[in-house]
């Protein structure tokens, strides 16, 4: 039964991957074509104008064929073909979409291979169906054939002359190539897949350039936690420890007055305890700005509603989150609502505030408004600017529309993946 | 009166058995884990349990999920509960039902000897003890709303004291004025804040949870 089974799936493979290559056939037929003749055209229009607004459209359509071989190739094949584009402008201005576009080296290769894919898709794409086809002929048609009329089935088996003995050769012989064509095809449509891997992976100068930006975020990561370990180093050696060193010192002298001057010993002890209640209070404020309590303990959701109930105007909240990030995304993602907000308090002079949080596609997306005055501008430098560049050593993305009179809408992605669906409760708008 | 402890640092934990010990409480347990502080809190059924907020196996939460899950069980059962830092969202839940004998203090507040064993008696007979900075920080965040803006700077004042738990009899001493002044203020309290007169004392955690759930 396990072999039949097995054999089972075979057959269903075989002509899963027919179907598959003849679909091959259409996109590289159908769409290849016309999309490389628009692109020739389109780009040749540029110095005519109309070209600037076509060649954005075909080149991002040429993308999105791109990027549905590389899903098929991966789904298909098990080759896995990284997305290689450099990321998009944060622009309107149609001449500089199309000079990211134009710059790119992969939209050359993508090009390319829209032309190569021509012939080779037509041909890797009938392959594993012409070779079942055949087979099954050999199996069902030629005999029968053989018999009415001259049939010369196969390359050198005429059915007709040898009787039995040709029609039982044509029979196992096409059996033969039916049972290879289950086997052959998915080797074929692994080989189209291979072809797309050598166009359409990111080369070595999308590389080179990935290094070089992760390089300069990393550099500005490790300076600010640097900066920020000098911070607490500060706090904790100006703060907390030089307050301790008064206490013990009070405590000390409050042990000599004891007995000379039992009310002066009183006071210094209730001196002493005022003091201490300083110093945890400072430690306290020190911890919740390097990774607030209720973050480690309710996790994102729970630490954003805290975080609503202390500002002093409503806060929408909407989180649908079905688990955690990992934590130094999660303190990411937290300290950049955090600074959001901050803001709203401190400069809008908004009367409400709404926070909205999902995953979708492997993307954590923060998105905070307010109905608020307007005109927050990152490239003024301070906060904003810190969380972008805190979010960049992610990958992460913020986007702010504030026009001046408002209302402002900060949009912030992070790329991630969430574990473990969440286990604690979380509750309603604050 | 008999109180479970639930602490996971040793230390700690020995200063509080030491500490309610010399104020007459007897300590029938003494826990350093949440599913422990389950199993004695609805084993003993204590007059009152002070729990740490962040305990074993996982750090978090875990004395606050089991003081709620044993207040499920057993309803009303009085709990204080301490924590390094304080979290509206943790004081909202809390007092979730309503049914008083709840506490929620800083750790720091247990430095005021005397203080902190009156919040832990108060959380016993069934009141209130609410940390001084939760209270702050929901009239502040509720200072620019309706009802708390019809309240006059000294009724606002005894709100604030009242939200901590403490009695009228407390908060005239600690403003200096006679109790029947501060009868007079809470009566407007409830008036302006639209809680129906009734002989129910709870009518003060009404009063806070009006806020705690706007």
């Amino acid at each position: 039964m396990i072999d039949g089974d097995r054999g089972g799936e075979v057959v269903r493979t075989g002509l899963l991957t027919c179907v598959r290559g003849l679909v091959q056939v259409v996109v590289a037929q159908a769409v290849c074509i016309p999309l490389f003749v628009l692109t020739v055209l389109s780009i040749a229009f540029i110095p005519l104008g109309v070209g600037v607004v076509l060649a954005p459209v075909v080149l991002l359509a040429v993308r999105g064929v791109a990027n549905t071989q590389r899903v098929w190739a991966a789904e298909w094949s098990g080759v896995p073909i990284p997305v290689p584009y450099r990321p998009e402008p944060d622009t309107r201005s149609p001449f500089r979409r199309l000079w990211w576009l134009l710059r790119d080296p992969a939209t050359w290769r993508d090009v390319l291979w829209t032309v190569v894919n021509i012939p080779l898709g037509l041909l890797l794409g009938l392959l594993p169906a012409a070779m079942l086809v055949y087979g099954l002929e050999g199996v069902l048609v030629a005999p029968w054939l053989g018999r009415i009329t001259f049939y010369g089935w196969g390359p050198f088996w005429p059915v007709d002359r040898f009787g039995p003995l040709s029609v039982a050769a044509a029979v196992a012989l096409g059996a033969a190539l039916t049972a290879f064509s289950f086997k052959a095809g998915p080797l074929v449509l692994k080989g189209h897949a291979l072809f797309g891997q050598s166009l359409l992976a990111p080369a070595r100068t999308t590389l080179a350039l990935r290094v070089r930006e992760l390089a300069e975020t990393r550099s500005e990561t490790v300076d600010a936690s640097a900066a920020e370990l000098r911070r607490i180093e500060r706090d904790l050696h100006d703060g907390a420890q030089a307050r301790l060193v008064a206490l013990s010192m009070n405590i000390g002298l409050a042990e000599e007055l004891m007995k000379r001057d039992p009310r002066a010993a009183q006071e210094l002890l209730a001196e002493a305890r005022s003091a201490s209640g300083r110093a945890l209070s400072e430690l306290r404020d020190l911890v919740r700005g390097i990774h607030p309590p209720v973050l480690a303990e309710r996790g994102l959701d729970g630490a954003v509603q805290a975080l609503a109930l202390t500002l002093p105007l409503p806060v929408d909240v909407r989180i649908d989150l079905p688990g955690r990030a990992e934590a130094p995304v999660e303190s990411a993602a937290y300290f950049a609502v955090a600074e959001m907000l901050a803001n709203i308090a401190k400069h809008s002079a908004a009367t409400r505030a709404w926070i909205q949080i999902e995953h979708a596609r492997d993307r954590l997306l923060m998105i905070v408004g307010d109905d608020g005055t307007g005109g927050a501008d990152p490239a003024a430098g301070g906060g904003m600017r810190g969380i972008e560049r805190r979010l960049a050593a992610f990958d992460g993305t913020m986007a702010v529309t504030s026009p001046p009179g408002g209302p402002t809408i900060v949009t912030m992605e992070l790329p991630c993946a969430l574990s473990s669906p969440r286990t604690s409760p979380s509750s309603g708008t604050g | 009166m008999r109180v479970v402890i639930a602490e996971d640092l040793a230390l700690l934990r020995d200063g509080l058995i030491r500490l309610l010990e010399a104020f007459g409480f007897e300590v029938v347990e003494a826990v350093d884990n949440g599913p422990s502080l389950l199993r004695a809190l609805t084993a003993h059924r204590p007059d009152v349990a002070v729990v740490d907020v962040r305990l074993p196996p996982t750090f978090t939460d875990e004395g606050l999920k089991a003081a709620l899950e044993a207040r499920e069980q057993v309803p009303g059962l009085p709990v204080l509960v301490l924590s390094q830092h304080v979290e509206q969202l943790y004081a909202r839940e809390l007092l979730s039902d309503s049914s008083g004998g709840i506490g929620y203090l800083l750790k720091d507040r247990v430095s005021d000897v005397s203080q902190f064993v009156d919040a832990v008696r108060r959380v016993a007979g069934g009141g209130t003890a609410l940390d001084p900075d939760v209270v702050a920080q929901l009239l502040t965040r509720h200072a620019r709303e309706e009802p708390l803006q019809a309240l006059t700077p000294r009724e606002r004042e005894v709100l604030g004291l009242m939200a901590e738990g403490r009695s009228n009899a407390a908060i005239a001493s600690s403003l200096f004025v006679t109790e029947k002044a501060i009868s007079k203020h809470t009566n407007n309290i409830f008036s302006k804040l639209g809680l129906p007169p009734s002989e129910d004392d709870n009518r003060r955690v009404l009063a806070v949870l009006a806020y705690l759930g706007a």
